[in-house]
């Protein structure tokens, strides 16, 4: 007789045995939000969302259910998730490079170490705060424009790209951070005993190791700046469509304008902005949705599939 | 057959006791039925020669109980066997040494003792173990493990204090929280027959982790002797551990083997000729040989049993 | 001409070749150590720009800031139609039902999801079945990465009418209708919706500390007769103590700089809800500091109204910081002992 090892509950106490039900409530809960918000999702998007609106332009009209589509806010959403990349990618992965690598002197490191996490605590509406404050000031005029009467506006898609750098810039240190560590010691090593110095080892042999870990950092990053919706609302302007700055060459003028993106296109279609258009704002949710989940799980699907470099220990 | 002598077995001493006298061969024993046979009779026939050769250890007197069967088990993991057809009893009143080169399957035989095997979801076995004549199978697996206590080959005190950590199988039996007070007489009894309580009775509220390896060991096997089992398995118990908190382990187990039936799996052959009754030798899953400590040394029957037990493969 | 040129040109090439060439060590050293320091400069001067762009408020009101004291939501008011003259600027605040606002929430959505979350990683850890636990994994990966204004949509359209028409009685209503307008934008969808927003993060957090608990630790208590659930709540739950506090700090940062999702489902109004009400209590509204901010965004350009909006920014980047920070210290021991979080 062949016995497989399985261990039933029905002799545990009472006590344990609700402690066991507890803990499956909890996790079914979990599931149960997951499907209600992915189903729910769905089945409006499918409901409400029409091809010619990922095409058209918002549009003012009387009769709001009819107006337009959010073709301004979904540039609006791809060029800050490209601008914050572009700037947080480097430098998160310069943080991580420097902590796992050099981290001399020690009190520095640890002083970076904790900074990178107040950052990543730091709730996004501060953040947006800080970004006005500091950019409404006239040194910064060239980020944004200069209205008439001399004030800075200060806000603008170059604005907001900076602020939303710093909110992909944890995940992207955090990324870096864990495959620059899983690396083991003797591929350095050996870099080192070639004659190599530091800089070459790390530009040449443990970045490239580290691509996987990096990508998904920085697919988590683009993640995040693409779903953040306070940022933008401070600190873009929230113009329907992209409005461009007269006095510059492209890409300038958009970039120094103002627009918006499907974050605040949603949050203002909704009951809370002013816009009262709940089916737009549904559809343009299930199209944001779909970008998120895309950028979380799909670069991790390419970069498993790949194959993370299996060192021999 | 060609008789090797084994080369003499060097002692450590420790304590300026003169050292035991190289073992002389003991002339040929009368052919060793299958030990659950041989009785009493046997038993008090072959402590009389072993006497001479195992110094400070003396064979219990007292009569051996059978605890545990163990019948045509095998176990496989992921379909490929770790323990072939092994079929061995378990007494009470002697110690039963499981020795063999690494992979041999000792320790999963040991693990299928008291049923851990399970826990490694690719394993599977076919055969029985019986409990005082009641399948394993038959009994709920955590009364099963309060009857069959293990100690580890790593000492794995748990993050609590030391009283904690001896009462802790008491507490988690599952029929009410018992006060401290009622526990204290257990604890400290426990603590006595594992030769720890002196060191320390002073505060049991000492955190475990703090203790020396050797009393963490000691302590690992009070907190298996609290429930009071059947079965005390061992392993590998002192191979993390220094000479002297080893002799002590040692001792102790000699002096426990009266309360409960042992079977102590190692690979050290002098720790296994020091406190071994019977010994199985185990070789790649299979059992070789199973009889008396001094027959397996000595004069054993099987060609690889005198090779391993001389040294000629580790 | 042409030499000039020429040796612009060269000198930008040799500037070129410079950065092509290995770079010495210790320069390399320097250039990465200044600009990981930015993010130290980026952090002090976010602190000392906030703080200052809201001092105003602080001093003119002094510690009864902090207090209660009439209608925060008509002090707003009065504080945005204030003079154009910066010497009658109008910066009495009190704004005591906002903090309070926040506390519950952010406290109630702590304490439940600490609760659910250790059992899910318990859940997910010892007694999921095979095919459930490789779906948990994405599960609360996806519910981590759903924006926060998908949330709110799913909120303010669906789960605050329910609320407001079916589960607020008429009467219930009819009762308060003279302090409060129970529209079904309450504490209660607020803290739901806080709750599954910030559970991802614990679970993550702690189911991790889990599976990192010595082997020996969970087979020595097997070994000793305990039962699946004994062995997880009194060992390993028990060993990874710390990282359910850090796990639950870092969920409350999160849960204190939830803006846009509380904005659209916690209802409008600076209202302290009342615990003497009974249950009443939890479907008043209310309106935390940061949904605050973002429900007055336009006025953050108008002094002194925006000083006022950026005193609450000063209290949320400070509370915000030294919860990052206790998070931060309180994961530092656990890698000591090797259990990974």
């Amino acid at each position: 007789m062949e016995v497989r090892g399985a261990q039933s509950s029905k002799s545990w106490p009472l006590v344990d045995r609700i402690a066991l039900w507890a803990c499956w409530a909890a996790g079914m809960l979990l599931l149960a939000a997951a499907a209600a918000i992915v189903i729910y999702m769905g089945i409006r998007g499918i409901q409400y969302l029409r091809p010619e609106q990922i095409f058209s332009s918002p549009q003012a009209d009387l009769d709001q259910s009819k107006s337009g589509g959010f073709l301004d806010p979904l540039i609006g959403t791809f060029i800050l998730t490209v601008l914050g990349t572009l700037l947080a990618a480097p430098l998160g992965v310069a943080i991580a490079v420097w902590l796992v690598e050099y981290g001399r002197p020690f009190g520095l490191a640890r002083l970076v170490e904790s900074g990178v996490e107040v950052v990543a605590g730091t709730p996004s509406i501060v953040l947006a705060i800080f970004g006005l404050i500091l950019f409404s000031n006239g040194a910064f005029k060239i980020l944004s424009f200069q209205a008439e009467g001399g004030s800075v506006f200060g806000r603008s898609f170059l604005v907001a790209g900076v602020m939303m750098s710093l909110i992909a810039l944890p995940l992207v240190v955090g990324g870096t951070r864990e495959a620059l560590q899983a690396i083991p010691r003797h591929v350095r090593e050996a870099s080192y005993a070639l004659g190599k110095t530091r800089g070459a080892t790390i530009r040449r042999v443990l970045l490239p190791a580290a691509r996987p870990g990096i990508a998904t950092g920085t697919a988590l990053g683009m993640g995040r700046i693409a779903g953040d919706t306070a940022v933008v609302v401070i600190l873009l302007g929230a113009t329907q469509q992209l409005s461009s700055f007269d006095g510059a060459p492209w890409p300038f003028s958009t970039l120094r304008g103002t627009g918006s993106t499907l974050t605040s296109y949603v949050f203002n279609n909704s009951p809370a902005g002013e816009g009262n258009a709940p089916d737009k704002a549904y559809a343009a949710a299930f199209v944001l949705l779909g970008i998120v989940v895309f950028l979380n799980f799909a670069v991790d699907t390419i970069v498993r599939r790949r194959g993370a470099p299996a060192w021999s220990e | 057959m060609e008789r090797v002598t084994p080369p003499p077995i060097r002692r450590i001493v420790l304590d300026r006791e003169p050292t035991v006298a190289p073992p002389r061969p003991v002339p040929a024993p009368a052919p060793a039925a299958p030990a659950s046979a041989a009785g009493a009779n046997g038993a008090a026939a072959h402590a009389a020669g072993a006497t001479a050769l195992r110094g400070r250890f003396r064979p219990s007197a007292g009569p051996k109980v059978e605890r545990m069967r163990i019948e045509q088990l095998s176990v496989f993991y992921d379909g490929k066997p770790a323990v072939r057809e092994v079929s061995l009893p378990v007494r009470k009143g002697e110690v039963l040494a499981l020795i063999g080169p690494s992979g041999c399957g000792k320790t999963t035989l040991l693990r299928s003792l008291n049923r851990l095997v399970e826990l490694t979801p690719s394993a599977s076995r076919t055969g029985r173990i019986l409990l005082d004549d009641q399948d394993l199978d038959a009994i709920e697996v955590t009364d099963l493990r309060r009857r069959v206590s293990m100690v580890f080959q790593q000492p794995n005190p748990f993050p609590m204090s030391v009283f904690d950590n001896v009462a802790y199988a008491l507490r988690e039996q599952g029929r009410g929280r018992p006060s401290r007070g009622e526990l204290a007489p257990a604890v400290t009894d426990a603590l006595q027959r594992a030769g720890l309580h002196d060191e320390v009775a002073a505060d049991l509220s000492h955190p475990a982790l703090r203790l020396s390896g050797g009393q963490q060991q000691r302590l690992c096997i009070a907190r298996s002797l609290a429930v009071r089992p059947e079965v005390l398995l061992l392993d590998e118990p002192c191979s993390a551990l220094d000479p002297i908190s080893t002799e002590t382990i040692e001792k102790l187990i000699v002096r426990l083997r009266e309360e409960v039936a042992v079977v102590i799996v190692t690979h050290n052959l002098q720790q296994a000729h020091r406190v071994a009754d019977h010994v199985a030798f185990m070789y790649l899953g299979e059992l070789v040989e199973y009889g008396p400590a001094e027959q397996l040394f000595y004069s054993a029957r099987e060609r690889r049993t005198q090779e391993y037990v001389s040294g000629a493969f580790g | 001409m042409t030499t000039e040129v020429a040796r612009g040109e060269a000198r930008f090439s040799g500037l070129a070749r410079a950065l092509r060439e290995p770079w010495p060590d210790r320069r390399t050293e320097r250039v990465l150590a200044g600009v990981s320091s930015l993010v130290l400069v980026t952090i002090a001067g976010m602190v000392l720009f906030v703080f200052v762009k809201a001092w105003p408020s602080f001093s003119h009101n002094g510690l009864s800031w902090f207090g209660s004291g009439g209608n925060v939501d008509q002090q707003l008011g009065d504080i945005f139609n204030s003079p154009a003259n910066p010497d009658h600027y109008v910066y009495k605040l009190r704004a005591w039902p906002l903090l309070y606002g926040t506390f519950i929430t952010t406290a109630g959505a702590v304490i439940l999801g600490t609760v659910i979350s250790v059992l899910s990683a318990i859940f997910l850890v010892e007694f999921a079945p095979r095919r459930v636990r490789a779906v948990m994994g994405p599960v609360v990966r996806l519910l981590a990465a759903v924006p926060s204004v998908i949330y709110g949509l799913i909120g303010i359209l669906v789960i605050v009418p329910f609320v407001g028409n079916h589960l607020i009685s008429s009467g219930r209503k009819e009762s308060v209708i003279n302090v409060v307008q129970l529209t079904g934008a309450s504490l209660i969808v607020a803290v739901l919706i806080l709750t599954v927003m910030i559970t991802p993060i614990m679970v993550a957090i702690v189911s991790d500390a889990l599976r990192s608990v010595p082997r020996g630790w969970t087979e020595g208590a097997a070994a000793l007769g305990a039962n699946r659930w004994r062995i997880m709540w009194t060992v390993s739950v028990r060993a990874v103590r710390p990282a359910i506090v850090a796990a639950a700090v870092l969920a409350t940062a999160r849960a204190l700089g939830e803006a846009i999702m509380l904005s659209m489902v916690s209802g409008s109004v600076g209202f302290a809800p009342n615990p003497v009400d009974g249950i009443t209590f939890f479907f008043e509204p209310t309106r935390p500091l940061a949904a605050t901010i973002v429900d007055n965004a336009d006025g953050l350009s108008v002094e002194p109204f925006g000083q006022t909006l950026y005193a609450f920014a000063a209290l949320l980047l400070l509370s915000a910081m030294a919860l990052s920070l206790a998070g931060w210290a309180a994961k530092q021991p656990l890698k000591r002992y090797g259990i990974g979080v």
